[in-house]
């Protein structure tokens, strides 16, 4: 008997049942498209955490200070001096407030900071030009801002060049207006003022500034530099741990560390539900198998051995789940879709996700047909014929 | 000789009691023999059928068929002798409820690895065969019971089995359409085919040629029957008047 035989006797028996082989299926069909969608979520927010981290520069080093040590802004130009592993250095003063343009008013995060910004950060300047030297020092009230503030403020597509917005109280000039840098996992990078750190650090009414962005020249002399800073901070206050130096590759690793968790944990607790639907082909296969006593002790009384029997119900639970699967990847990528196109989310579909899953499914299939397959194949065929 | 059953017993044994349900039974069947084996419940008649079907095995004793000892084979050793030596009849037909006629006629041929084309044609003649060439692909529930017994006749026939056991095959048959498949059995007959079947009816016994009397798990008696029922046979009328008390007795 080939295997062609025992598929289309499987499959004459399942169309049999139309509405029940579904449900069957639909077990396994939403399990592998929660593994699939739940994983290209995962990975989709791995992704824009991991480009979020990239697109703030490269070879960057974040300083900041831990509890009882603090930052000022001569710290960049004095670790510039030290540390010859770096190029750059910038301080950053970040607060929250409203900015107001004649009756519009716009609350967002403004930062202090100083003319190697653009070249620290990675950023670019889409109309007008960034603060310089001389109107830092001066604490000249100038301001570079984000397209979403020139869109609340503004009106999209403005060019407010030269305009006068109020922030605190105090007007500011605009400078420049920041190139779009897009936004991602809901927090947009497109929503901020960038003002002389001299000027935040008198609007927020503090010297201390929150953390210093530095460049080095590459990702090995970066990693050199959070030694000799973390060193040279440790000296400064006697202690160890008085300054987070972290670099970039740092971030990025400790990051996707914890994505992948993330990741593998959505992907198991879908996985579950895979495991449930196995479950539920092993219930309606043990059914199966009682309904069709009868059935399985004519055909034995015929002469079909254990084997054809066995092979029967396997065949039948092995076709359930591979229909469910091929259906679970289809549902899968179209939640996926969905998901990236309703709510603005990165998924990224992986290949070895759809196939690692379907696979699962596959053995799922096989691990819970092979008891009732075993169960009908070992009936005795007088009682199995005398079954009403 | 077809087959040959030598002290055959067996024994049905639970924690507390055993039962015998056949004792010691010795019986041989030529091949070409058409014989009815009867005998009230409990007589150990279904369990020899089951025995000689190869459905089951003996507790002590020989079941040769066809010069091969098969009372220890395994359990596909038996599925493969049910396939290539023994053809059923049911009094319930047994058809296969999804599959068409032909399906189901097909089916021993499928566990025998015919080919698909051949299987076909071998099925559609024993289907013509049987008068039911116009009704091949029809659901068992489409078909009369006289025809679906019919289509069971026609699955044993594309088998070719050299042995044919019937269990009550005219049971749930009124009695034109019982007649009709004892015409085919008796035809089948004269082609060389051994049957051997179960009844309760007199009148179908008495068309086979030899009936074989069960009770309490032993061979009671054993009687050819000549063509016409009025000529005299080996057994006693006594024995026939006994048989007759009983079963009144036993209904």
């Amino acid at each position: 008997m080939s295997f062609w035989e025992v598929f289309r006797m499987a499959s004459t028996s399942l169309r049999g049942n139309k509405l029940r082989s579904f449900l069957t299926a639909l077990g396994i069909i939403i399990g592998v498209g929660a593994v699939i969608a739940m994983i290209s979520i995962g990975q989709g927010a791995s992704k824009d955490i991991s480009d979020r981290i990239s697109g703030m520069g490269s070879n960057l080093i974040i300083v900041s200070p831990l509890r009882g040590s603090s930052l000022k802004p001569k710290d960049a130009t004095e670790l510039l001096e030290r540390v010859p592993t770096i190029t750059h250095a910038v301080p950053s003063v970040t607060f929250s407030t409203t900015a107001k343009w004649q009756s519009n008013t716009y609350s967002t995060s403004i930062e202090g900071t100083n003319t190697d910004f653009p070249a620290v950060r990675n950023i670019k300047i889409a109309n007008g030009r960034f603060f310089n030297e001389e109107e830092s020092k001066s604490r000249t009230k100038v301001a570079i801002i984000g397209q979403t503030v020139v869109t609340e403020l503004f009106g999209e597509g403005s060019r407010p060049l030269g305009e006068k917005i109020l922030i605190k109280g105090q007007s500011f000039t605009v400078l420049g207006i920041l190139e779009k840098k897009g936004s991602s996992m809901g927090r947009d990078s497109d929503d901020t003022i960038l003002i002389p750190v001299t000027v935040a650090q008198r609007l927020s009414g503090s010297q201390q500034v929150g953390s210093l962005y530095l460049k080095a020249k590459s990702a090995e002399e970066a990693k050199l530099a959070v030694a000799q800073i973390t060193a040279i901070y440790d000296q400064k206050f006697r202690r160890e741990n008085s300054m987070r130096v972290t670099s970039q590759d740092e971030l990025l690793e400790t990051v996707n560390t914890t994505t992948r968790t993330f990741t593998f944990m959505l992907g198991a607790i879908a996985g579950i539900s895979l495991l449930v639907g196995g479950i539920g082909i092993m219930n309606i296969m043990l059914v199966s198998v009682t309904e069709r006593t009868r059935e399985i002790g004519i055909r034995k009384a015929l002469g079909a051995k254990r084997k054809h029997i066995m092979a029967q119900f396997i065949i039948e639970s092995i076709f359930l789940s591979i229909s469910g699967g091929l259906l679970g990847i289809a549902l899968g990528i179209g939640l996926s879709k969905a998901v990236s196109n309703l709510a603005q989310w990165t998924t990224v579909l992986s290949p070895a996700a759809i196939l690692v899953s379907f696979l699962f499914a596959l053995g799922v299939g096989l691990f819970f047909g092979v008891y009732p397959a075993y169960k009908a194949a070992h009936l005795d065929p007088i009682v199995a014929l005398r079954h009403e | 000789m077809l087959l040959e059953i030598k002290g055959l017993q067996k024994v049905y044994a639970t924690e507390n009691i055993s039962v015998t349900a056949l004792d010691r039974v010795n019986l041989s069947i030529e091949k070409g023999e058409f014989a009815a084996i009867m005998g009230p419940s409990g007589s150990g008649k279904s369990t020899l059928m089951n025995i000689l079907g190869c459905l089951d095995r003996p507790t002590a004793g020989q079941y040769i068929l066809a010069g091969e000892d098969i009372s220890h084979k395994n359990d596909n050793e038996l599925a493969e002798i049910r396939n290539q030596y023994i053809g059923f009849i049911f009094q319930s037909f047994n058809l296969l409820p999804r599959l068409t006629a032909l399906e189901n006629v097909c089916l021993p041929l499928v566990y025998r690895g015919v080919s698909a084309k051949q299987r076909l044609a071998k099925a559609k003649e024993a289907l013509a065969a049987v008068g039911l060439a116009d009704r091949m692909h029809h659901l068992p529930a489409e078909l009369s019971g006289g025809q679906q017994q019919r289509a069971a006749i026609a699955r044993v026939l594309a088998g070719n089995p050299p042995l044919i056991l019937g269990d009550e095959p005219t049971g749930n048959l009124d009695s034109r359409s019982g007649q009709e498949v004892m015409e085919l059995f008796q035809s089948l007959n004269k082609q060389g085919i051994t049957i051997i079947l179960v009844t309760h009816d007199e009148q179908i016994a008495r068309q086979t040629k030899r009936i074989i009397r069960f009770r309490d798990g032993m061979r009671q008696s054993d009687e050819l029957i000549t063509p016409s029922p009025s000529q005299s046979s080996k057994q006693s009328p006594a024995s026939v008047k006994h048989y007759h008390a009983e079963k009144a007795v036993s209904k």
